[in-house]
């Protein structure tokens, strides 16, 4: 049987050479975590399934940083790598492949240009492109938007873009079934109400997603504590579950994290 | 002693380099055909479709036959040991056809593709899978199987719903469906069997 994957998300601000991990509240960082591949490499020994990489500056300039970053990466760590932020042709994405990463994410992108996704499917099959959704729960929903049914109230999740700093007005929902059309291999779906807060994953949005498609779904967003990921994978569809602060501090071994998981009834690889 | 990667224009092969490297295997990125006949050891990667790989490696089937024959150990890896059989559904033409049997796509009623661990069964105790253990994981991601006429050359399979086959061996031919450089301590130990394999 297919295992749960546990993914640390490694926030990369990339101003200076080989780049610096941050993580923040809602987008704003607040605090300095460590240098992103020796990271990488501590939570592949650690034993994490996958490493997603973020480059939360996603300049031009910046790019080649983040190919070096994987580049010294790929050398210490023997899992899939994913990297996503400021990839807007295939071509960037080229770069990123061949850096040694194994899978790209989009968003912004994507969302300005549904065909991205097409065409890194096309050239590097469906399981290297993953649609990264950045949702956020809008209360009283209009007819138009898809209702999902919370304990705070009826709600509909709309698709935000350029990290969080802008919303589409688009169905998070529809959007997440339209990429799956377009050759989507994966969606990593945030929560923007829980994003740094640490008050566990949007269960109702994960669950309304991960349910209506299929291809895996990443749960990612508010993760505190080993019992927020146990209660992803006991009510929702969800593949994977992504988190960063508990690893980065040290609050949750990835190690003890999977062994609680598998003594709570979760097939994790240990 | 030296390993080359067939590096016949599909994908990037610079994860199996690395994780080669990471053995001590001293691997080589070979681009001609000419290349492969001072190899001691092949290793054939695999990314996209079963017919724009095997169009972009028939200008080596040659040379890698003839290296075949001369005992020189071969591993395939995911579409890499799919192009070992006779044909696939994926794509019409022929694959390499060392192997008999086909390749099929996986049924509808599974995710596709599996993306993931998961955990091996040990059919046959082969060199490749030296101190791999029933029930270990490994990183898969594949839409298509290896169905053999012959099951005695399957080494191990994985549960996906269904029994898929996931190592072959047949006296110098190995492949597998998994990636082995994506599989952490346990990819590399099966990186390490082939080129131990390939030292003696």
């Amino acid at each position: 049987m297919l295992a749960k994957r546990i993914i640390p998300c490694l926030d990369c601000d990339l101003a200076i050479p080989l780049g610096r991990v941050v993580k923040g509240i809602e987008f704003k960082q607040i605090r300095y975590a460590g240098v992103p591949w020796e990271l990488a490499t501590r939570y592949y020994e650690e034993g994490a399934d996958e490493i997603i990489f973020l480059d939360i500056t996603a300049s031009c300039e910046r790019r080649d940083t983040m190919v070096n970053v994987i580049k010294k990466t790929a050398e210490h760590v023997f899992v899939p790598l994913a990297v996503g932020g400021g990839i807007k042709t295939v071509d960037d994405a080229k770069n990123i492949f061949n850096a040694g990463a194994d899978k790209v994410t989009v968003n912004t992108t994507a969302l300005k240009r549904p065909e991205i996704i097409t065409e890194i499917a096309d050239e590097y099959g469906r399981q290297a492109c993953v649609v990264a959704i950045d949702a956020k729960r809008r209360y009283e929903p209009p007819e138009d938007k898809i209702a999902v049914s919370t304990p705070e109230g009826d709600c509909w999740f709309e698709c935000s873009f350029y990290g969080g700093r802008a919303f589409t007005g688009m169905d998070a929902i529809a959007w997440a079934r339209k990429v799956e059309e377009l050759g989507a291999g994966e969606i990593m779906l945030t929560s923007m109400d829980r994003d740094g807060t640490y008050d566990g994953f949007d269960i109702e949005l994960t669950e309304s997603i991960s349910s209506r498609v299929r291809i895996p779904v990443i749960a990612s967003g508010g993760c505190g504590n080993a019992q927020h990921m146990l209660e992803a994978f006991q009510k929702t569809n969800a593949s994977a579950a992504l988190a960063a602060s508990i690893f980065h501090y040290d609050e949750w071994p990835i190690g003890d994290l999977k062994r609680y998981l598998s003594n709570n009834g979760v097939v994790v690889r240990l | 002693m030296k390993i080359a990667i067939v590096d016949y224009g599909v994908g990037n092969l610079f994860s199996i380099y690395n994780a080669l490297n990471q053995v001590e295997a001293n691997p080589e990125r070979i681009t001609e055909p000419k290349g492969l006949f001072e190899a001691d050891g092949l290793v054939v990667p695999g990314v996209g479709s079963f017919g724009r790989c095997m169009q972009r490696l028939s200008p080596f089937e040659g040379a890698l036959v003839e290296a075949l024959e001369e005992g020189t150990p071969l591993l395939g890896i995911c579409v890499g040991m799919q192009l070992l059989f006779e044909r696939s559904e994926e794509s019409p033409g022929k694959g390499l056809g060392w192997v008999e049997g086909e390749v099929v796509r996986l049924p509808d009623d599974v995710l596709v593709p599996q993306m993931g661990w998961n955990e091996l069964h040990i059919k046959k105790d082969v060199e490749l899978l030296d101190g791999i253990l029933e029930g270990d994981r490994f990183y898969f991601v594949h839409s298509y199987h290896c169905v053999p006429k012959d099951s005695s050359v399957v080494a191990a399979t994985t549960d996906y719903g269904l029994e898929l086959n996931a190592a072959i061996s047949r006296d110098n031919l190995f492949a597998v469906q998994f990636h082995p450089e994506k599989s952490g301590p346990k990819g590399l130990s099966v990186l390490r069997n082939f080129v131990r394999l390939v030292r003696c």
